[in-house]
């Protein structure tokens, strides 16, 4: 039991690998399962917050946020991933800047049985667009977020996390 | 109505030390008024987008003010911008919507209730600091000068001519004359920004 909690991804650990990355915004759709992370991240006085409409929004408002030497993080779930796909195309892919969209995996069975289309469409979807992701399910995986900065960083591509702990890692 | 040309000859003189972005068939045009090209950006375009990305820029340059030219068939597609920037309230944000009514880069079928939209009510609604509509062009040229003093987001609407694109895409040179990259490139360097 013990060893599980330890296990769990902790909204602590996100937090941490933005500042070690020199995160400077997080730009993002709260949704019910990110709500401590969210809360987590308002109390950080080295970052802002911009919270967007739409996922779609998320690649361009970014994108204006890497032009002016900010370092911004996209955090939203696959099924707006998805919405955007011509934002991502056109505002991060296209534009050549390093980009790092942390990604909740909702529907994430580790590797059981699908139920959720969202998450059956989501690693193919990453797959068609050429973007290059990682897993993190428990907070010994958090460091691959680190990874992620550094491949988009070398690459000047937006590279994807995906948060496949919807259910706890998010939540108190 | 007012000819794009005419708008953007009309704000050059009171544009500052602004940043310049632009969308849409009537953004093409911009370039041709400008007189300080290594200040105006391409963000590139993606279904409404470069509202989106110019707001991230205001965001990003708080020292700085930027301003959009948009179009409303862009704004149409993404129209959650406009809580997102209410929102944040970027005071050196300067939002222009040139609204030609149409579709012009397609031919020039409507968009949708194309007569009847209030953007600039709408924007006042959303919680824009400030908020003009002109389709008078003296008019706007003898507010122009107070409305970039004004603290924003500013946002203003102006009602167009349109000017309708009917060759084949394939017909039509759309080749910027400064592509996106080194727009970009030439506005971090006159900002200074290595990151």
């Amino acid at each position: 039991m013990v060893e599980q909690q330890a296990a769990i991804l902790k909204p602590e650990t996100l937090v941490e690998e933005f500042k070690k990355n020199g995160v400077t915004h997080v730009v993002t759709i709260p949704d019910s399962e990110t709500n401590y992370l969210y809360e987590l991240m308002l109390e950080q006085d080295w970052l802002d917050v911009v919270p967007i409409s739409r996922e779609g929004e998320s690649p361009g408002t970014a994108l204006g946020l890497a032009i002016a030497g900010k370092v911004p993080v996209v955090l939203i779930q696959n099924t707006g991933m998805m919405e955007a796909g011509d934002s991502i195309r056109g505002m991060a892919i296209d534009a050549g800047f390093p980009m790092v969209f942390i990604v909740g995996y909702r529907g994430w069975t580790r590797r059981g049985v699908i139920r959720d289309s969202a998450a059956k469409y989501t690693e193919p979807f990453l797959t068609a667009f050429g973007l290059d992701y990682y897993l993190v399910e428990t907070n010994t995986d958090g460091d691959r977020i680190s990874t992620a900065f550094e491949q988009a960083r070398a690459t000047s591509r937006p590279v994807v996390v995906l948060i496949g702990d919807e259910y706890h890692g998010f939540n108190r | 109505m007012i000819k794009a040309d005419d708008v953007y000859r009309i704000f050059e003189p009171h544009r500052g030390k602004a940043i310049i972005t632009a969308s849409g068939v009537a953004g093409r045009k911009w370039p041709q008024s400008s007189n300080n090209p290594e200040r105006d950006v391409s963000m590139g375009s993606a279904m409404g987008q470069t509202t989106s990305a110019a707001f991230g820029l205001a965001l990003g340059l708080p020292d700085e003010k930027v301003v959009l030219f948009d179009s409303e068939g862009a704004l149409l597609m993404n129209l959650g911008v406009l809580a997102s920037i209410a929102n944040k309230q970027p005071k050196n944000f300067v939002h222009f919507l040139l609204d030609n009514e149409v579709y012009a880069t397609t031919g020039g079928q409507p968009v949708p209730n194309n007569t009847n939209i209030d953007y600039a009510g709408m924007a006042k609604a959303i919680g824009y600091a400030s908020t003009h509509h002109f389709d008078d062009l003296e008019e706007f040229a003898t507010q122009i000068e107070s409305i970039m003093a004004e603290e924003g987001p500013v946002f203003v609407s102006i009602k167009i001519v349109p000017e309708i694109e009917n060759s084949p895409v394939g017909l039509r040179d759309l080749t910027p004359a400064r592509p996106r990259p080194q727009t970009i490139e030439e506005l971090r360097a006159e900002l200074g920004i290595t990151a």
